[in-house]
């Protein structure tokens, strides 16, 4: 159990520091300009919560709220099933279980433009393998610069590409850890593969499965520069999910006060719903 | 159990597709790419690596990328290691909050950070130095190590730190000499995701820079914008954007499954 000693403050200082120098001084700024109406020459007026009520009323923010949400979840839908999936049948030892981590692995430490760009090198038609396989081998016909839908199976299926290892790896992780005694009284008891999942390993996965979901929620919600790179947010703006609206409002246009108004509701939903799975996971923790 | 092993190759085969094809383009002479579908390159060339390897605005992308990156893994887990034992083992007020307010950073989407970063560093006298981007990426990066660290801790029961002050141990001297090796395995896989994380964030590393320390990234959207299209040259410069990342993974290896669960299995 942990002792309660004040003096351990002393060992968090330097981190409080440095990340209060980061968080704090950018977000005081944010704030500041939220609540401002500027027309440049450094000359600010108090506005109070206008633009917070303008930026919720806006069609288009919600628009990109709702795609940010479908984005979210469907990637959620797919890669958590498909990574608990592949985690099941990976094998448990020997040779090829490093070399399988290595290469699932291998995506998610590209650089996030590069992955933009490899997907756009990848889909291209007649150029791209994937591009010249759907149009001229399978005359579907694909072009994602032209059509909303090839570019949201686009974006969804980079992500999948992206970021399905890590909650393969999460699941692994857990499965590992439990000892074959386990296994071997299901076998004499005769249990079938479904119980031996939902009883076994099923319940071994779920603290690991609740950090999978935080992080994918996480990052999935926040993401920026592979959809952006790909495609820009378009065609239209059907693929403009919420980072990339935020960044074409705050650097492209400089209307710094919706722009920082923004940026607040959006950090206040992430955090809200972390919030949820970060007390989900915690109180597993804690038995 | 044939049939199971099916589905990794799968999968795996389904994440190599796309690395594949980069990879085969960086290897083909622009006139091959724009005139037609090749599955392998049919005049094979090294111009591509040629051209970025005798450019200094190139290579210098790379090697600002790698500066703030080492940078940013030494800062981020030296500051990281005393908050993570202080977690670990005491009750102190507040910690409960503190740790979850630190984890709120990682979940600051990258984009509210932007604009406010580029004023504060600008300000400070930073702007366009590889000690900003390290700076900046510590804001999700050190929440990152002290989660992970913390978890590996954990798992050090406490009579080892009670045995070594009643041998007589000061808490510098057992910190170093006998808590650090028992979490080895925690620091590197704190170390590799640290690296990892600077690695691929681009949207900060970009806002934060323009000649002096411009990482990798920009120089790639500078080519892909101003130089009409040069496909070969982008793959050349993405495929050698993997190999970092590979050789550091391949460290890791026999952690990555347990650091990717916070050292909470």
């Amino acid at each position: 159990m942990r002792t309660e000693n004040q003096k351990a403050w002393f060992f968090v200082l330097p981190v409080l520091f440095l990340v209060a120098f980061n968080a704090l001084v950018p977000m005081m700024t944010v704030v500041n300009y939220s609540v401002q109406e500027t027309f440049g020459n450094n000359q600010f007026f108090w506005q109070g919560l206008d633009w917070f009520e303008q930026i919720l009323r806006s069609e288009r923010f919600q628009a990109a709220l709702g795609r940010q949400f479908l984005f979210t979840f469907l990637i959620l839908l797919i890669e958590v099933p498909l990574g608990i999936i592949v985690a099941l049948s990976m094998p448990r030892k020997g040779f090829w279980v490093p070399v399988c981590l290595v290469l699932m692995a291998l995506p998610m430490l590209i650089p996030w433009n590069v992955v933009g760009s490899m997907w756009n090198i990848f889909t291209l038609p007649k150029i791209g393998l994937m591009g010249y396989f759907l149009n001229d081998v399978l005359g579907i016909n694909y072009d994602m610069t032209q059509q909303p839908l090839s570019a949201w199976i686009t974006v969804i299926v980079m992500d999948v590409w992206h970021w399905t290892s890590l909650v393969v790896l999460l699941c692994y992780a857990g499965l590992v850890s439990i000892p074959d005694a386990y296994y071997q009284a299901a076998k004499i008891d005769g249990a079938s593969p479904w119980s031996v999942f939902r009883y076994i390993q099923l319940p071994k996965m779920k603290t690991v499965l609740t950090i999978a979901v935080l992080l994918r929620f996480m990052d999935s919600f926040n993401i920026y520069t592979e959809p952006f790179v790909l495609t820009g947010g378009g065609p239209g703006n059907s693929t403009t999910l919420l980072s990339i609206d935020l960044v074409k409002i705050a650097l492209g246009q400089f209307d710094l006060g919706p722009a920082a108004a923004m940026s607040l509701i959006y950090f206040a939903i992430t955090l809200l719903v972390s919030w949820v799975f970060y007390t989900l996971m915690t109180k597993d923790d804690q038995k | 159990m044939r049939k199971r092993s099916l589905i990794p190759i799968l999968y795996i085969a389904f994440l190599m597709l796309p690395i594949y094809w980069l990879v085969a383009m960086s290897f083909k002479t622009t006139n091959e790419i724009l005139s037609g579908f090749s599955l392998f390159p049919q005049t094979f060339t090294l111009d591509n690596y040629i051209a970025i390897f005798t450019d200094p605005t190139w290579y210098w992308g790379y090697i600002n990328s790698i500066v703030y990156v080492s940078l940013n893994t030494v800062l981020s887990v030296a500051v990281a290691l005393p908050a993570a034992y202080a977690f670990s083992r005491y009750r102190f007020l507040g910690d409960k909050q503190l740790f979850f307010w630190l984890l709120t950073n990682r979940m600051a989407p990258a984009a509210v950070f932007a604009l406010p970063f580029f004023q504060l560093y600008s300000s400070i006298n930073l702007f366009d130095t590889h000690i900003a981007v390290a700076l900046a990426h510590t804001l999700f990066n050190v929440p990152l190590a002290v989660w992970i660290l913390e978890g590996f801790m954990r798992s050090i029961p406490k009579e080892l730190d009670e045995t070594a002050y009643v041998d007589g141990y000061s808490f510098p001297r057992f910190f170093v000499k006998i808590f650090l090796p028992n979490i080895k395995a925690g620091v590197g896989v704190a170390a590799f995701f640290c690296f990892m994380f600077s690695w691929v964030e681009m949207l900060l590393a970009k806002t934060l820079t323009a000649v002096e320390a411009k990482p990798i990234a920009a120089v790639m959207t500078r080519t892909a914008s101003s130089a009409g299209y040069e496909l070969g040259l982008l793959a050349a410069a993405g495929t050698l954007t993997i190999i970092p990342g590979a050789i550091v993974i391949w460290f890791v290896r026999n952690y990555i499954a347990r650091g990717f669960a916070m050292g909470r299995v």
